[in-house]
């Protein structure tokens, strides 16, 4: 049972292969196996969103996930969606309003935000508050970065209704 | 308002005047992209992890420590107890000579004999894998003799009550009393007089990465690197060394990113002590990441105070005398080397401090106990004298039937009164209380929203406004720490160099914890040099690598860091103009700097670009003329010397509804006004304040250590101990009106901790107002459910 376990995983789109301890949290092992350090820990029970990656396109906390439940998924983190450009608009509109202070919570509100904006194109910001209101921030009091995302919402509708048959 | 000195730099206000403008901060791809370092992601070659075992009682002696089995466990590397660990360390005691009385015992990395509080370190266990560590550490034994804990401040100074430190003589670590005016007479004059105890929550940062350190001891150099998120880099360098029997020169502290430091990361932590004296001890690297539970255990608390408090008025609304008693309780030692005796002694100085009433008393104790420790965080002393002083305004306003906001215009500083001194003797150089009073009455629409209120109250439904006038101590001079004796610079110091190929290097002593320090060198160096943003590169937090100097704290990097990257980069800017003119057979007169580039003064028009001029420095001195020797390098230091404080002030407001079924508040909105001088940059400064507001709201609402009767904090987790969310925050309006100082040619005053200064009172005072119809009046924060139910007894 304490016998390290052999996985297999996408990571960002490449294919990783190691042994985790069944104990090791997903959180754990793509910092310290995989050296990907923006995925940040804030409590380790599942409470501050600091930890919030994709796994199969779903966002979750990886502090509440093992590694070796990760086993055959995809895992996207915050350096996969920023290499790729999916969130580049909304990385830009993060630094425009200064929605971040320390950084410490911005990977995981980027990935949950992006989460909200592929489910819902206008969300009022109401409907952001709550969908970040599992991510603590300590640094801004959160005005900023519903500010963010309410901009990268707007402008992501305008150049789609741009771009209209 | 502007002195004459600030007109040179509105003779700046050219392609690359910066100072007044929002723009994005330099380099925030990193950490958007999740490419930042902080300590918590550092790695070094051989680097072992400490975990600590922790005493699982509040006061208990320690009979033994039984290191053997966890030895045996695999990846262990050492493990070690206080006595061990004394060898390499000494011990410590958290006084300041210039308050006086201050007492406390000494305190050791890990403690020996005898633990004071639940979560103290007894022992350390270092391994190859923080796993592997926290695996031995069960398999440590340590024996504890329970001793009777000393947890409540009321009963602490009581004869009965045990004695923490016996060498002490007593559980009391500080006093102070003050009188000034007539108080007497003041009360005497008053046509009421109101008074309540005011209670406020003991609470904590919550910094979302938790304290981190990795040490570095280097057997073969003889030098200790620290690796540390902290706001005050050479504050750690001088503490390690004198500890550890080292010079300065043998210690370097560098801080890379830090996630989140709110005044928790500006001391000096027994467990970070440790972990310095581990790495000494073992020769590699080791690294200590606190977890969430240690965080709260061990990482600051502050606010434990209980007020009893009064104030008089006469019926024209003049106040006519304040008093308080305020009673705080600081943990088992004074914390090191900042001392935690400071808060308590904020309130004795801010209390009234916007009013001109002049009769004032205060007494503040200062008390032992076995908690955590606490010591300053964000504002230190600012929201308990806050809340008390707005509290009492608005008590005395509800005796005499006045509004509020009335009763404040009659007894605020008058706006052309300055400069002056309050009672408690603080100097203010220039404020703006009426001016900020107003803008904030017309950003909130007051009278309107007085109706909204009125009408919507007929209606059932509870809804508040709450007004809190402050004044927040910022660009601290040596009054604040040097004086008594503590090596924690009030100057800080930058250097600016012009390289070969005509990019800017900025060294600075401030430091950045997400505020903007980085930015506003790289603005006001831009400025000055008249080079653009981009071409400023700013390196900051390494004691190898930037001047000596403070740091990041107590509101300091804008108006001391910034004054000083002003200076040097005047400096620096003559320095080139000669060079240019000696290039181009001018005089300086004749040239300026604008865009990269040298120009003609009169017309602007092009003359050599900076980067030429710099590969003729660097690369062709040859052809200059002779005799001149370039220096494309200027340091300059800086710390106020006219005021030991810049005072800023202002003034906020919140508006929020009370379910009075529930005991909910809601917040719906909240206005800062807000003067701290010149503002380098609007955005940066609104979002500090908006920070710090959301910190203040969660001492308002939520934020509370809950300690049982034993002295064991029973909501160690984030789970428990709740903060502000984003489902629960309003958006908040900022304002300014601005009132340089003319100490310093930028004009600039803090507004780090201006917006969590008076947050908890506008909300308080707002639940007050809502609970008006029902009779109820509270001064106790966080105001919970629990707390507004029984105050409208339905608990
Ligand atoms: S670290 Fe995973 S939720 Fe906090
Ligand atoms: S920016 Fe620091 S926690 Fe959000």
């Amino acid at each position: 049972m304490t016998a390290p376990h052999p996985i297999a995983l996408q990571v960002n789109g490449e294919h990783v292969e190691a042994y985790v301890l069944p104990r090791t949290n997903l959180a754990d092992f793509l910092r310290e196996n995989l050296k990907l350090t923006g995925t940040h820990v804030g409590c380790e029970h599942g409470v501050c969103g600091a930890c919030t990656i994709r796994v199969n396109g779903e966002i979750v906390r990886s502090c509440l996930m093992l590694a070796v439940q990760a086993h055959g998924a995809s895992v996207e983190t915050i350096e996969g969606l920023s290499d790729s450009g999916e969130i580049s608009d909304l990385q830009e509109a993060f630094r425009a309003r200064n929605a971040l202070q320390c950084g410490y919570c911005t990977p995981a509100m980027l990935i949950t935000a992006q989460d909200l904006l592929k489910a819902d194109a206008e969300p009022d910001r109401e409907r952001i508050r709550e969908h970040l209101s599992g991510n603590y921030c300590r640094c801004t009091g959160y005005q900023a970065i519903i500010d963010a995302v309410e901009a990268t919402a707007r402008a992501r509708k305008n150049s789609d209704e741009g771009r209209a048959p | 308002m502007n002195k004459p000195a600030h007109a040179t730099l509105s003779e700046l206000d050219r392609p690359n005047s910066y100072i007044g403008k929002t723009v994005p901060r330099p380099n925030l791809d990193r950490l958007l992209q999740g490419r930042g370092l902080y300590v918590s992601d550092m790695e070094l070659p051989r680097m072992a992890h400490v975990v600590y075992v922790r005493s699982p009682h509040a006061h208990a002696k320690i009979v033994s420590v039984d290191t053997q089995a966890a030895k045996q466990k695999p990846g262990v590397v050492a493990v070690v107890t206080g006595e061990e660990l004394a060898d390499v360390i000494t011990p410590w005691v958290g006084v300041l000579s210039h308050m006086k009385g201050l007492k406390s015992a000494p305190q050791r990395a890990i403690a020996v004999d005898r633990a004071c509080w639940q979560g103290e370190a007894v022992a350390a266990v270092v391994a190859s894998s923080r796993a592997a560590a926290e695996d031995a550490a069960e398999f440590v034994a340590v024996e504890y003799e329970e001793l009777e804990a000393v947890t409540d401040m009321r009963t602490a100074l009581d004869s009965a009550t045990p004695v923490i430190h016996a060498s002490l003589g007593d559980n009391l670590a500080f006093e102070r009393t003050f009188d000034a005016g007539a108080p007497d007479a003041g009360f005497a004059e008053a046509d009421e007089v109101a008074e309540a105890e005011f209670i406020f929550g003991r609470h904590t940062g919550v910094t979302l990465e938790p304290r981190s350190v990795v040490a570095d001891w280097n057997a073969a150099e003889a030098r200790l690197t620290i690796y540390q998120g902290t706001q005050a880099p050479h504050m750690v360098q001088n503490i390690a060394a004198l500890h550890l029997g080292l010079e300065e020169a043998q210690v370097r502290v560098v801080c890379k990113d830090v996630g989140g430091s709110f005044g928790i990361k500006v001391h000096i932590y027994a467990d970070e002590m440790a972990t310095y004296a581990l790495s000494k001890l073992l020769k590699r690297p080791v690294k200590y990441v606190a977890d969430r539970i240690e965080s709260f255990n061990t990482d600051i608390h502050a606010r434990d105070h209980r007020c009893k408090a009064r104030v008089g008025v006469k019926r024209d609304g003049t106040i006519t005398a304040f008093e308080i008693d305020d009673l705080t309780g600081i943990g088992p030692y004074s914390m090191y080397p900042r001392t935690s005796a400071i808060e308590a002694n904020q309130v004795v100085n801010l209390v009234g401090g916007p009013y001109v009433t002049p009769n004032y008393r205060a007494r503040a104790r200062v008390v032992f106990q076995n908690k955590n420790v606490m010591c300053q965080y964000r504002a230190v002393g600012h929201p308990i004298a806050c809340s008390i002083t707005e509290g009492l305004v608005d008590l005395a306003a509800a005796k005499i039937g006045m509004d509020p906001v009335e009763i404040r215009r009659r007894n605020l500083i008058a706006d052309d009164a300055y400069p002056c001194t309050s009672p408690a003797g603080l100097r203010f150089e220039l404020l703006s209380h009426h001016a900020s009073l107003d803008k904030l009455l017309k950003m909130m629409n007051y009278d309107a929203l007085r109706t909204e209120q009125a009408e919507l109250c007929k209606r059932g439904i509870h809804r508040g406004i709450g007004i809190a006038s402050f004044i927040e101590v910022t660009n601290p001079s040596a009054a604040f720490y040097g004086v008594g004796g503590a090596k924690i610079s009030s100057q800080d110091g930058v250097a600016v160099r012009l390289d070969a190929q005509g990019a800017v290097v900025c060294q600075t002593s401030i430091t950045e914890q997400g505020q903007g320090s980085e930015s506003l060198t790289a603005q006001i160096v831009g400025s000055v040099l008249g080079v653009s943003m981009e071409k400023v590169r700013v390196i900051l937090g390494d004691t190898d690598q930037t001047p000596y100097g403070g740091g990041t704290w107590a509101s300091r990097g804008a108006g001391i860091g910034g004054e000083a990257a002003l200076q040097a980069a005047k400096v620096l800017r003559k320095n080139i103009l000669e060079v240019a003119a000696a290039i181009l057979q001018s005089t300086p007169a004749e040239l300026d700097i604008a865009n990269n580039r040298i120009v003609n003064a009169g017309d602007g028009s092009p003359r050599i670009e900076l980067p030429e001029l710099a590969r003729i420095v660097y690369f062709r001195p040859d052809t200059l003329p002779p005799g001149i020797q370039p220096e494309l390098m200027a340091t300059r230091h800086f710390v106020p010397r006219q005021y030991p404080f810049a005072f800023t002030n202002g003034v906020q407001a919140s508006w929020l509804e009370v379910d009075t079924d529930t005991g909910f508040v809601k917040l719906l909105k909240h206005w800062v006004v807000e003067d701290c001088g010149v503002v380098v940059n609007p955005q940066l400064v609104d979002e500090q304040i908006r920070g710090g507001v959301v910190q203040g709201l969660g001492a308002a609402l939520f934020e509370k250590c809950i300690y049982d009767e034993r002295g064991q904090l029973t909501n160690a987790n984030m789970a428990d101990y709740l903060v502000p969310m984003s489902g629960e925050t309003p958006d908040i309006d900022v304002g300014h009106v601005v009132s340089p100082t003319a100490e310093s040619e930028l004009g600039a005053k803090g507004a780090g901790e201006a917006g969590t200064a008076g947050a908890a009172a506008a909300v308080a005072n707002a639940v007050n107002d809502a609970l008006k119809p029902f009779g109820a009046v509270i001064t106790e924060i966080p105001l919970t459910p629990q707390l507004i139910l029984t105050a409208l007894k339905r608990i």
